[in-house]
């Protein structure tokens, strides 16, 4: 009965001699490391042409299992391309489950490392210019 | 004469005042170094905003306490709900009265013994006083209206007088020896050997029996906050609830101040200043009580009450036995 308590207090002070063992991280101080398919807010990416790569097929929006996006198409008059008028992303309904990202055809969705998504107002609703702008700042084209 | 009296009241006062604000410093450190400690052993950090590494936590958790409402309960019998925390802290802290920290030292032509008074019951009084820490507690649970907090209250008020028995019966032992009730005789008597020595089953009992005692871990079921919501103080805000935070961790340093009189040789010790040596060996009491509390979990309470009449009592009663019997042999 006595030895399993000695061990007990034998490894607790091991673990107090060497403060290097803690495991907690210093959150805003320290960042996580993601793995590389960590699954963020899904972001409109950016072609080479420096436009956006949605097609506007609605493929996204119909796979949507908690139906947080909502896409309306139109066609550039020049090209005949057709390209998202509306894409928005409700967030707050949003469960970052990567199905956009599978079905999208375009290569157009990714979900990447965006996590910290509070804000003192509640804009829960991601349109299309502020999903872009996730992308511009990381300055990837594909 | 006159003068006499003077100089008496002078250092006594003194003395109180030292011995009083050392008690609360170390109250105010030991939050801190517990939460640390605690971390540490578990692989955690602890507090680390408050200050470099969470120093000023303790004056951020104060200045918290003290901002808070202080709300008193419909039908709460006021009176004992007031005197409840009172009457937890005081005796933890009166305690320290009887015990010797230090040589007798000279000053100003002056002798003055380093205990605030030398009474010739020491061990009584301090048992008389601890356990009248007791009553705040029941008090605490019955008067808050709160079944959770009654329930504290009677589960408290068991353990405590469980083993309150052992505890007592553990010094008993090295009371036969030293055959004498003063603290100050009792550490005079260990000059040269620590009673731990002689008596490791009585310091045994008394290390188990007092952290049972002041309710820690892993005996701290009158607060057990998965069963209870934190037992006798679930109703108390405010400074009423820092008063039994303030209490738990004077008990304990009073407990640790009685294991260092009793069993590891008081202020004695070599190279060092009597005092030194008397905050060294309490450090390290009160070292081992965070140690345990982050070590073990909390026992059963039919268990905790197993252990204290099945084991426990017989364990100090055999200890008296076997002392009288050696103390009868060597004449």
């Amino acid at each position: 009965m006595i030895l399993p308590l000695i061990k007990g207090l034998a490894l607790t002070l091991k673990r107090f001699l060497n403060p290097n063992t803690c495991v907690t991280m210093q959150y805003p101080d320290e960042r996580p490391k993601l793995s590389s398919r960590f699954r963020g807010l899904p972001e409109l990416q950016i072609g080479k042409d420096g436009r956006e790569r949605c097609i506007a097929c609605g493929l996204c929006a119909k796979v949507c299992p908690s139906q947080c996006i909502y896409v309306e198409g139109a066609s550039d008059e020049e090209t005949q391309r057709r390209y998202p008028k509306i894409y928005e992303l409700n967030a707050s309904r949003c469960i970052f489950c990567g199905f956009c990202e599978e079905a999208c055809p375009a290569r157009a969705v990714m979900l990447r490392d965006t996590f910290e998504l509070s804000s003192y107002a509640s804009e829960d609703v991601f349109n299309k210019e502020k999903l872009l702008d996730l992308t511009r700042k990381r300055n990837i084209k594909i | 004469m006159n003068k006499d009296l003077l100089v008496y009241i002078v250092v006594a006062s003194i003395k109180i005042f030292l011995v009083f604000s050392a008690v609360q410093i170390m109250i105010i450190s030991m939050i801190w170094l517990e939460r640390k400690i605690m971390a540490h052993m578990q692989v955690r950090l602890g507090p680390m905003r408050v200050g470099p590494h969470g120093l000023l936590q303790p004056i951020a958790d104060g200045i918290k306490l003290l901002f808070k409402e202080d709300i008193i309960p419909q039908k709460a019998n006021k009176l004992l709900f007031l005197l409840a925390p009172v009457m937890t802290l005081v005796p933890a802290l009166i305690t320290f009265a009887v015990i010797p920290f230090g040589d007798k030292v000279k000053i100003l032509g002056h002798s003055v013994n380093l205990v605030i008074t030398d009474i010739n019951v020491g061990f009584l009084y301090i048992f008389a006083v601890s356990s009248l820490g007791i009553y705040g507690i029941v008090m605490a649970g019955w008067a808050s209206n709160n079944k959770y907090s009654l329930l504290g209250g009677i589960r408290s008020s068991a353990q405590m007088i469980s083993y309150e028995l052992p505890l007592g019966l553990s010094l008993i032992g090295v009371v036969m020896l030293t055959s004498s009730l003063s603290l100050v005789d009792v550490v005079n008597a260990q000059a040269k050997l620590w009673n731990i020595i002689i008596q490791p089953i009585g310091f045994f009992v008394y290390a188990t029996s007092a952290i049972a005692e002041v309710n820690r871990c892993p005996f701290d079921l009158p607060e057990a906050e998965s069963e209870l919501v934190a037992g006798y103080h679930t109703e108390y805000s405010s400074m009423k609830f820092a008063m039994f935070f303030m209490a738990e961790y004077a008990n304990m340093i009073t407990v640790s101040a009685i294991a260092v009189t009793f069993f590891l040789g008081g202020w004695h010790g070599p190279f060092l200043p009597p005092v030194v040596w008397f905050m060294l060996k309490l450090s390290a009491c009160l070292f081992f009580f965070i140690w345990i509390r982050s070590t073990y979990p909390r026992l059963r309470y039919d268990q905790l009450m197993h252990f204290s009449w099945k084991f426990l009592l017989p364990l100090s009663l055999f200890n008296i036995l076997i002392t009288g019997l050696i103390m009868v042999l060597k004449g």
